[in-house]
């Protein structure tokens, strides 16, 4: 499989704010991410509010340009946001918002709307176009008396749905999805999804699936990063991570989900502040909360591992094989 | 799912609603009509010049108050026709207000759009620009320009442009900000438009309610702006006549003969009602999702 995107040690740092007798801190929202996300494959993004998951998305799409480090799309370096060629790469590469409602124009109908990426980059003629919407209608599952419709006459779901329609016009080869359902509620949460994976198996779209979901995420992911306060601290196949996770801030997202069965005295519940990007712990960020920090932990920082399995981990405790369950 | 039950049962209610228009509004909207069509046709509808002088007939009464059907608003302290002066101030006074509107609103806007746009440096000389216009006491602006250049129904109409255009530069700047942070424009943006596109086919239309209504509730201003800088004589000059212009040269005849300065008063009064009626009905029912 051939990199579609590669991000190397790339880094967003936001300028604190710059007082006449203080200074807060910048804050680092992306700090030193490499990763990769395969053609036609998908790669999962998890992690808890505030930890940069949404910032990884909007550098990844070069919307931002990263403070340090270099993406890559197709093999070229991102053109900087606003250029030509950065305009040119859009139909290559769309974004699905969380909320779908604010990404649409109230005032224009679904239609309209889906049409405008191809009337952007000079797609077709009106008659291709019409035609394109209307099987862009079909694939995401909107009945054609929708199509006249403005957004606010639709449901959460089908807004969303038209938001994917959009986005999928040009024949993006990658999509990166912000919590794109995590406004929905859950009935609709699992029609939306397997309609993307679908549309993704069907089309053999790139995927960067950024979710605070984890039973959405492994459902769709092949690949997943885990994210804490802007770092990767796990990376691996998705069913290995989610499965036997090794970090220990994984090993407490994925006990926090609920499986049926299973006793409630086996979640590993996470003690002290949740992360705040500004104040970033000395040495492994996430020691103050570890349920097995040592005493290295708070001095030095871990870097990300290559675990024989074929993960990374960013753990001092990480050795290959072994048990962590303290 | 309970959102899709509720536009259902409010949907007939709303429409009923919006299908029927105020009465208040019908009037205001046939009045501006009419007025309209007086600026249009003034040249024809009016039955004297509006410099023929009838001597023998000076300071005639309206129709009703003693006067003839030859004058039938009366005659000015010259022997001029009211009636005749009217109409053409109706055109002239409506020219420069209109003119002066859509100056202020396309300045304005456009600057408010380069602010949200660029941001940096161009949005703090717009932003000192718009302090500087708002804290500046427009008739002094006015009468300075005026003294210094001249007076010429053209620059008389861009410097009333020039008032209010901050009100569509602070809305525009405002509103564009926030529909690029997050919603609609950064959706446009990331789809690969250019910011022309962005902000005239998206931005525009979905701010063009609240401009039209903030053009609605300054117009019935510069209207009156132009009667009051007219009635100070800096604005239309003799033997040119504006609705301000008559208003000045009546207050002379107040006690004798009132019809000289009521009749372009009470149009006074009747337009700027008008079009703030209009204003106030054309906000609701210009938003989509309202009701």
């Amino acid at each position: 499989m051939t990199a579609l995107l590669r991000l190397d040690a790339v880094a967003k740092i936001y300028p604190g704010q710059r007082g006449l007798f203080h200074k807060s801190p910048d804050v680092r929202a992306v700090d030193g991410v490499s990763l990769v996300v395969e053609a036609g494959r998908t790669l999962g993004v998890v992690g808890e509010s505030g930890c940069g998951k949404s910032t990884l998305g909007r550098l990844a799409l070069g919307l931002e340009r990263p403070s340090e480090g270099r993406v890559e799309f197709d093999g070229a370096a991102m053109p900087p946001p606003g250029s030509d060629a950065w305009r040119r790469l859009r139909a290559r590469m769309q974004l699905v918002f969380q909320d779908p409602l604010g990404a649409l124009d109230r005032r224009l109908t679904i239609a309209r709307q889906i049409e405008e990426p191809l009337v952007i980059h000079g797609i077709g003629d009106a008659a291709a176009r019409r035609a394109r919407v209307a099987q862009l209608l079909i694939d995401v599952g909107l009945g054609e008396n929708l199509a006249a419709r403005h957004p606010h006459a639709l449901s959460g779901g089908q807004r969303q749905r038209a938001v994917l329609a959009r986005a999928l016009a040009t024949d993006p080869a990658l999509l990166v999805c912000d919590e794109p359902v995590s406004a929905l509620d859950v009935s609709i949460q699992a029609q939306v999804v397997n309609m993307l994976i679908d549309l993704q198996k069907a089309r053999g779209i790139a995927m960067m699936f950024i979710s605070h979901d984890l039973k959405v995420v492994r459902q769709v992911s092949d690949t997943v990063a885990v994210m804490y306060l802007g770092r990767i601290v796990e990376q691996g196949e998705a069913d290995q991570v989610l499965a036997a996770p090794q970090h220990p801030y994984t090993r407490a997202l994925v006990s926090a989900v609920p499986t049926p069965g299973r006793t409630a005295r086996e979640r590993i519940v996470l003690v002290g502040d949740p992360p705040n990007p500004a104040a970033r712990p000395s040495g492994c960020a996430f020691h103050p909360r570890c349920p097995v920090a040592i005493a290295a932990c708070a001095v030095e920082t871990p870097i990300l591992r290559a675990m024989p399995d074929g993960r990374s981990v960013a753990c001092h405790l990480a050795q290959p094989n072994m048990d962590l369950a303290a | 799912m309970s959102d899709l039950v509720l536009p259902a049962r409010a949907q007939p209610n709303s429409a009923a609603r919006r299908r029927r228009m105020p009465i208040a509004v019908a009037i205001a909207i046939t009045w501006l009509a009419a007025v309209l069509f007086v600026a249009i046709f003034a040249d024809w509808l009016r039955p004297f010049g509006i410099t023929a002088l009838d001597l023998r007939a000076r300071l005639t009464p309206p129709v009703g108050f003693g006067g003839s059907w030859a004058h039938a608003l009366g005659t000015d302290e010259l022997g001029r026709d009211v009636l005749s002066r009217l109409l053409v101030s109706i055109q002239m006074s409506l020219r420069i207000a209109f003119g002066a509107t859509i100056i202020a609103a396309v300045f304005g806007t456009t600057m408010g759009f380069l602010a949200a746009h660029f941001r940096g440096w161009v949005e703090q000389i717009v932003l000192m620009l718009i302090d500087f216009q708002a804290s500046m006491p427009f008739l002094i602006l006015a009468l300075s320009v005026l003294a210094f250049f001249g007076n010429s129904l053209l620059l008389f109409t861009c410097l009333l442009g020039l008032y209010g255009w901050e009100r569509y530069a602070r809305i525009s700047r405002g509103l564009a900000i926030a529909a690029n942070a997050q919603g609609y424009a950064a959706a446009i943006r990331q789809l690969g438009a250019k910011p022309m596109r962005i902000y005239l086919g998206h931005v525009l239309p979905n701010i063009a309610s609240t401009l039209i209504v903030s053009a609605t509730l300054s117009f019935p201003e510069v209207v009156l702006l132009e009667s009051g800088l007219s009635f100070l004589g800096l604005g239309v000059q003799p033997p040119m006549t504006s609705l301000g212009n008559m208003v000045g040269y009546g207050r002379e005849y107040l006690t004798r003969a009132p019809w000289i300065l009521l009749t372009p008063s009470t149009v006074i009064v009747l337009t700027t009602l008008a079009v703030s009626l209009l204003g106030d009905w054309l906000r609701d029912r210009l938003d989509p999702t309202l009701g």
